[in-house]
């Protein structure tokens, strides 16, 4: 019958995962910087689609271990279970940590991943397979894990309903930092779930009286004493469960509970006006909540009992009417859940904005129907269920927003097309003139160096003759050729005329040889630099050619099955809104009905007790007039 | 009635609210399979973000003009990072004011991408204005001018941002 623990155990795994991603290496990869720049903002879609893309781009490297991720790749592959973890996709984050945990990885790394699997499997109730995860962790473990390690270790073996096996883990943990006060709360369900009362009675004892300033930790500490206090009351020990009562705060998520169990604790032993004062605290408090609804009809209850039926007749009465408006009220949000306004107010922005969003559906106006919804919005399954339809819903947003950006896509394909079309054969045409002169320069530039390098090799000094020498030269060599023919009387001295010069043309060229290689080889060079900035401009005009072409070719397929995708997938979550949408609300109204069910109970019981105290009321003082 | 109040009390305190008859209507294979459909859809909308980024990467920031900034910030308590403003060749590129998560997500190491753009190749000018405030409340504003150069693969820089108390410069931008 007591389930109280495993509602425990919820909330403690709940505290232990809501911690964010650590990363403490120097960041070496922008991308997967900026995955965790979302991450760490709890935006877990567009750090996975961020990652997951780096990381298949880095996997279809022709040399990844160039790529700057590959400093981060552990952490990488790691990083994205932990991202689709936390996205609530356990399947694939299943899949992803443990090809982590076969990859040839650091231990401290595969540790942390055996430890996340072993929480994932916690998390879907696979408790053999949690703990064949943990079973694989050992050697070096990462110290900031170490604990959260064996406290998920205490409490897969509670869900197992071995609670023996938690002792040792959850006494090691009783000094810890984090887990000090769940550990000790824990470990008295575990107690209490081997069946030793008594140390469970001294454990929930020690745990009711930590010494703590954390509101978690606060929280659990009050619970361990309701849970005590609870239980001396189920044993008829009403006095000693009051001390366990009174140690719960008065302003603490379990006082309303503790108020009322403790009238109850007070009533069982006659002391009817001790009772009174819990109960009229309680009888003030928000009227939604089921204990202050039951502090209603017991407060008047114990005025009855003290005989004073006036009083106890007044706060039927006004029982009566609370009840009443409650179930007006309870009406309504059925009414309204079945009109789908639930799940309107469930998506609405200004909700979500707030880490506490589910406690504020309550102060929205115009939504009655989240009024009684606050204990169903706290358990696990309600919440995955809530968590879905919330994704499903921001998925929706997303794909409903590529959806309408296609059509830009088009008109941005379309008028690059009328752009650049009409330009293309013109810069072609231009193109190919200046390809030809460019390859003709090229032969010319090849010819030269080929040139210099014979020259370097093999000296011709007339190879280096200026255009003036060379004219020079084919005079002396012409007017030569005319004196090999002619018989004149001046031919002797016109012979050593001609030489002489030829001899100084030749005196000129041998001489001024390697000045005039030098020059060359400069020329040469400076040429080269010509060309290659030629060269570049060619590479560049051909990069905007083709980037004109890339700018609206190619991209009529894609779009359009990107477009039938993003369709496909609107009605796919379109279908899953609405059946998870249904879930939810058949759970809700059910939750309501059952509400509304142990109202109308309690007003029927009301109107009896009221008639009743009235009558007593009117007897009790026709007794006194009578006296 | 004491009686059975106090029983519906215990009750209330032993079982959540989905222990209730009524709520197990819905199996919990029923739940199962629709989580499992749902994590289907996510990774399918998730295939889908990743394709399109490369389409609108493709179609809006080709390669060889593409230019792209990332902001980190150094770990400093005593400054809070408000703004960035930055401009490419004299006019504004972007400018971005941060939230609290934002912010808490930089000093954890996380890296911003704050533009992406076209540029064409060669030279161009970077000016990077950082607000924000001192521990003592004092305003702090800092400009600093940078150049870069873009060729024809797609340019990415950071700029890493840091406040004054760190002795080095407070804007730093560099190729990754």
């Amino acid at each position: 019958m007591y389930r109280a623990p495993l509602s425990g155990i919820g909330l403690l795994l709940l505290a232990s995962l809501a911690s964010s991603p650590v990363h403490s290496e120097e960041l070496k990869d922008l991308y997967f910087g900026e995955a965790l720049y979302y991450a760490y903002q709890g935006h877990y879609f567009e750090a996975l689609e961020r990652l997951d893309t780096e990381v298949s781009q880095h996997n279809g490297l022709d040399e990844p271990e160039l790529d700057t991720l590959t400093y981060h790749m552990d952490d990488a592959e790691f990083s994205l279970g932990d991202f689709e973890l936390r996205y609530r996709m356990h399947h694939r984050a299943g899949r992803a940590i443990t090809a982590v945990l076969e990859g040839a990885v650091d231990e401290v790394v595969r540790n942390d991943a055996a430890y996340r699997l072993a929480r994932i499997h916690f998390q879907k109730g696979q408790m053999e397979d949690a703990l064949l995860a943990l079973e694989r962790i050992n050697g070096k473990i990462p110290e900031s894990i170490r604990e959260d390690i064996e406290f998920l270790r205490a409490n897969v073996y509670l869900a197992q309903e071995k609670p023996a096996e938690s002792f040792e883990v959850l006494k090691r943990l009783q000094g810890s930092k984090s887990f000090g006060g769940f550990a000790a709360y824990n470990l008295g369900i575990a107690y209490l779930q081997d069946g030793q009362r008594e140390q469970a009675i001294e454990q929930l004892d020690r745990a009711g009286q930590i010494a703590t300033n954390d509101p978690a930790e606060l929280a659990i500490r009050d619970k361990a004493n309701l849970v005590l206090g609870t239980i001396l009351l189920e044993d008829g020990n009403y006095d000693s469960a009051m001390p366990y009562l009174n140690r719960v705060r008065l302003d603490g998520p379990f006082s309303n509970q503790a108020l009322l169990s403790a009238g109850w604790a007070s009533l069982s032993t006659e002391n009817y006006e001790r009772a009174l004062v819990p109960w009229s605290i309680l009888a003030e408090r928000e009227v939604t909540d089921a204990a202050t609804q039951e502090a209603m009809l017991a407060l008047p209850y114990a005025y009855g009992k003290l005989d004073v039926h006036g009083r106890a007749a007044l706060h039927y009465g006004q029982a009566l009417d609370a009840f009443g408006t409650e179930v007006g009220k309870l009406n309504e949000s059925i009414e309204s859940i079945r009109e789908g306004r639930f799940l309107e107010a469930l998506v609405r922005e200004e909700i979500r904005k707030d880490k506490d969003w589910v406690i504020h559906l309550r102060s929205l106006p115009e939504t009655p129907e989240t009024y009684y919804l606050m204990e169903l919005l706290a358990t696990h399954d309600f919440q995955t269920g809530l968590q879905n339809y919330l994704d499903l819903a921001d998925l929706r947003k997303k794909l409903v927003g590529w959806q309408s950006s296609f059509d830009s896509f088009d008109d941005m394909v379309d008028i690059r097309h009328d752009h650049y079309e009409p330009l293309l054969p013109d810069v072609d045409t231009k193109f190919r003139e200046l390809d030809s002169r460019l390859r003709l320069r090229r032969e010319q530039h090849k010819m030269l160096v080929r040139r210099r390098d014979d020259l370097l090799t093999t000296p011709r000094p007339e190879f280096l003759a200026t255009r003036e020498e060379l004219q020079v030269l084919a005079r002396i060599e012409h007017i030569e050729t005319q004196l090999e023919g002619a018989s004149t009387p001046f031919e002797g001295a016109l012979v050593q005329r001609t030489q002489r010069l030829k001899g100084l043309l030749t005196w000129t060229l041998e001489t001024e040889y390697h000045e005039r290689l030098t020059a060359f080889d400069q020329n040469l060079k400076q040429l080269d630099e010509a060309m290659t900035v030629a060269q570049t401009q060619y590479d560049a005009f051909v990069r905007s050619r083709q980037a004109a072409t890339h700018s609206f070719e190619g991209y009529e397929t894609p779009i359009s099955r990107l477009r039938a995708r993003v369709s496909e997938a609107i009605q796919r979550v379109d279908l899953l809104m609405k059946r998870q949408g249904r879930q939810l609300e058949i759970v809700a109204i059910d939750e309501l009905m059952a509400r509304r069910g142990r109202l109308e109970n309690y007003r029927d019981k009301a109107r009896f007790a009221l008639a009743d105290s009235y009558d007593r009321a009117t007897q009790a003082q026709a007794r006194s007039e009578v006296q | 009635m004491s009686r059975l109040i106090r029983t519906i009390t215990l009750l209330v305190i032993a079982c959540g609210p989905f222990a209730t008859g009524a709520a197990q209507d819905i199996s919990r294979d029923d739940m199962r399979s629709l989580d499992g459909q749902v994590q289907e859809i996510k990774s399918d909308v998730l295939s889908i973000a990743s394709d399109l980024s490369n389409l609108e990467e493709r179609l809006l920031y080709p390669s060889n003009t593409q230019v792209a900034l990332f902001v980190a910030v150094e770990e400093d308590e005593d400054f809070r990072l408000d703004a960035v403003k930055i401009e490419i060749n004299g006019e504004l590129a972007t400018h971005h004011i941060y939230s609290f998560k934002e912010l808490e997500a930089l000093q954890k190491g996380g890296v911003q991408r704050i533009y992406t753009g076209n540029v064409a190749t060669g030279d161009h000018q970077l000016s990077v204005t950082m607000i924000g405030k001192l521990k003592n409340g004092t305003e702090f504003n800092k400009t600093d001018e940078f150049s870069f150069a873009k060729g024809v693969e797609p340019k990415a820089l950071g700029i890493t941002l840091a406040g004054p108390g760190l002795g080095k410069s407070g804007i730093q931008v560099g190729d990754w």
